[in-house]
């Protein structure tokens, strides 16, 4: 057993070093990274999405995020996790407006969207979303929380990192002074004050509880299968520790003779 | 070799006219063990165990993958959240390859540190050299498959170094990628490949296992079997060992998959590539990182590559450059020393590597590099000549030395190690 812990030690060693390697990747010359430690219902090996959380944060991505970002790889049927109900989501999706095509004549048309298919992206590609924004390009957020390194927190940083440039900083046009954004100055105006929004569910309408509610919806839309993932880990792990301490009783017991030879 | 009696008068029947269950009884079953391996011996199945994974959620990989740079990034999305268990099956695949090299890495210094290496496993460790190279290309290739920012930066940056090559140099780059960048042509080539070579590896795997059956494993002696007292049949003395080990490792493994499956990767490969615009920092994955330190330490391009490759080419001969007679560090006071502070060195390449090229990074790359290379070339020659290592005990089963050592200390010893 004492040989097993050196081997273990080594290998964490190893693993270990490969992660501080990793960590803390330099930032930018010119600021930014002022990165806010929350806590999330997300975290952790037991974490979960809170779904009234996740709802929320759907109606903030709706109303403030959606005429800029878009979330290509989620369809309407993936909001079953949100806990809404198919009725729910057929209405949802009544509300957007998809193109289809080609009909019987050749032609591409407008339909009312359906459960199966993809959430529409705002732009219909990049150079319109430049096009429309001053040069700028309105990341798709599907992926951004793994996107980003320490992802919720740096969202969580950037959306309530808004503040007054220090005087001897210069703001050109078109662009923001953000606490968190590396190199502090961001094309995206400041998107959530709070008092314009009203949450069907009745949650604060403060701009960090927004905020979290909206970094809760975007974690959810980069790793929708976190929590199955988690719940099946726990009885995974569950397992394989059963199934370690049963080989390693078969070993002592076949090695037995081996053991007592030797002594 | 004398067969065994089957009772089974089918497998008899086989047997006779095929002799697999012959050869698995003698390879697998009586195959003649040290009885005295520890656990660092291990990771041999462990590796054959992370590959046969590799392969097996590959292959489940290849059947819903796109090899098109338009449809690459989406097709893995589609992995992640449409196919069933798909997000299951990629991060097994993900992670795999790191906990491959993690594996492979250890079982390297195990050698390295109980002379593995040594006659009359020669062809046996460069056997294993040739694996690493393999399972390096792999991953490399595979790295770039999910077609996110470091896979096409990595690739850019990996593929470009051939034009360090004199002459052909650019010539070669071009035609590796079958264009003028690094482009779909690239892709669809590296996904071929990334499928073929990990068969390469098998068949390479299986030469290792005919060379290591040769003379069976070394031990943490270091010193030859004497005879049938000292060894014990693989099965199921190992077997039930390996199984152990197995279980220990894939806690391990699922801990990272279910819980932390991202934390080995890079944030910057979930972005869609885009050859227009380049990373802030362009890194290897973990596992190559103390090779890129290699490379970057070289101010000259050429040469950078060439103590890259040299890293590796270094461990091909390392069994004509330590020439002492001993094979385990146990008794070579001097040799452990320097073991200790090679793998500190590989460590500490390995930080650098990932590490901007500034400052007191590019120093402290240059001097660890120059190590690397003087503990292979310079320290190892030397202490075959001077290192004065203690007596060796006589055989496995009796740890007692052939002189010097006080026969006390010498059973003390030997129950430490048991």
């Amino acid at each position: 057993m004492r040989k097993l812990m050196r081997v273990v030690s080594v290998a964490t060693g190893i693993v270990a070093a490969a992660v501080v390697s990793f960590s803390a990747p330099a930032m930018a010359a010119g600021g930014g990274g002022d990165i806010k430690q929350h806590e999330w219902t997300f975290d952790g090996p037991f974490g979960h999405f809170d779904k009234a959380s996740l709802q929320r944060g759907f109606q903030v991505y709706r109303e403030v995020c959606s005429s800029c970002h878009g979330i290509e790889y989620i369809s309407f049927r993936n909001f079953a996790d949100l806990g809404y109900s198919e009725a729910e989501i057929k209405a949802i999706a009544a509300e957007y407006e998809v193109t289809d095509g080609p009909n019987d004549e050749g032609e591409m048309f407008q339909r009312a969207a359906i459960p199966a298919d993809r959430v529409p992206s705002p732009f219909p590609n990049e150079n319109a979303a430049r096009s429309a924004n001053g040069g700028a390009y309105p990341p798709d957020l599907s992926l951004i929380v793994k996107a980003r390194p320490d992802g919720a927190n740096y969202l969580y940083s950037l959306l309530t990192g808004y503040a007054d440039a220090p005087s001897d900083m210069k703001v050109p046009d078109g662009m923001y002074y953000n606490k968190a954004y590396s190199g502090n100055l961001i094309a995206m105006p400041q998107p959530l004050y709070g008092d314009d929004i009203t949450l069907a569910n009745g949650g604060d309408t403060s701009p960090e509880a927004l905020a979290e509610d909206l970094v809760t919806f975007l974690a959810w839309t980069s790793e929708p299968e976190m929590e199955t993932r988690k719940r099946t880990g726990i009885a995974v792990m569950l397992f394989l520790f059963v199934m370690c301490f049963v080989s390693y009783g078969s070993m002592r017991y076949i090695w037995a003779d081996v053991k007592k030879a030797k002594a | 070799m004398a067969s065994p009696e089957f009772k089974n008068p089918v497998v008899k029947w086989i047997d006779h006219r095929l002799p697999v269950f012959s050869f698995m009884h003698h390879e697998l079953h009586e195959y003649p063990t040290p009885k005295n391996l520890s656990y660092l011996w291990n990771l041999g199945s462990l590796a054959g165990l992370a590959l046969v994974t590799m392969i097996v959620t590959g292959i489940i990989l290849a059947m819903h993958y796109t090899p098109h740079v338009d449809h690459a990034f989406a097709s893995v999305e589609r992995i992640m959240r449409d196919v069933n268990h798909g997000w299951l099956i990629r991060y097994i695949h993900m992670n795999g390859a790191s906990f491959f090299f993690i594996v492979v890495y250890i079982h390297i210094f195990r050698g390295l540190y109980y002379g593995s290496y040594k006659a009359p496993r020669e062809i046996l460790w460069m056997l294993g050299v040739v694996i690493l190279l393999l399972m390096m290309a792999t991953a490399f290739m595979g790295y770039v498959l999910p077609w996110g920012q470091m896979s096409f930066w990595g690739a850019t940056v990996i593929t470009n170094l051939f034009s360090a090559i004199p002459l052909v140099g650019d010539g070669i780059v071009t035609w590796l990628w079958g264009g003028f960048s690094v482009d779909n042509p690239t892709l669809s080539r590296f996904f071929a490949l990334h499928y073929l070579m990990p068969f390469l590896i098998v068949g390479v795997v299986i030469l290792h296992i005919i060379a290591l059956h040769r003379f069976g494993s070394n031990n943490p002696l270091g010193i030859d079997v004497s005879g049938k007292q000292d060894t014990i049949p693989f099965h199921p003395y190992y077997t039930s060992k390996d199984l152990f080990g197995a279980m220990v490792f894939l806690t391990i493994f699922a801990s990272a998959i279910f819980f932390y499956p991202n934390y080995l990767g890079h944030p910057d490969n979930y972005i869609p590539a885009n050859p227009l615009q380049t990373p802030a920092h362009i890194v290897p994955e973990w596992y190559f990182l103390p090779f890129y330190a290699i490379l970057r330490a070289i101010p000259d391009k050429l040469g950078g590559v060439l103590f890259m490759f040299g890293a590796i080419a270094v461990l091909f001969v390392l069994p004509w450059l330590d020439r002492s007679p001993v094979r385990s560090g146990r008794f070579r006071p001097l040799f452990k020393v320097f073991f200790w502070l090679l793998l500190a060195d590989c460590v500490l390449l390995g930080y650098l590597g990932g590490k901007p090229a500034e400052g007191i990074y590019v120093t402290l790359s240059r001097l660890a590099t120059a190590y690397y290379f003087i503990h292979f070339l310079v320290i190892l020659p030397l202490l075959s000549v001077v290192e004065k290592t203690r007596p060796l005990p006589q055989s496995i089963s009796m740890p007692i030395s052939g002189g010097g050592m006080g026969a006390a200390v010498a059973a003390k010893r030997g129950k430490a190690d048991a």
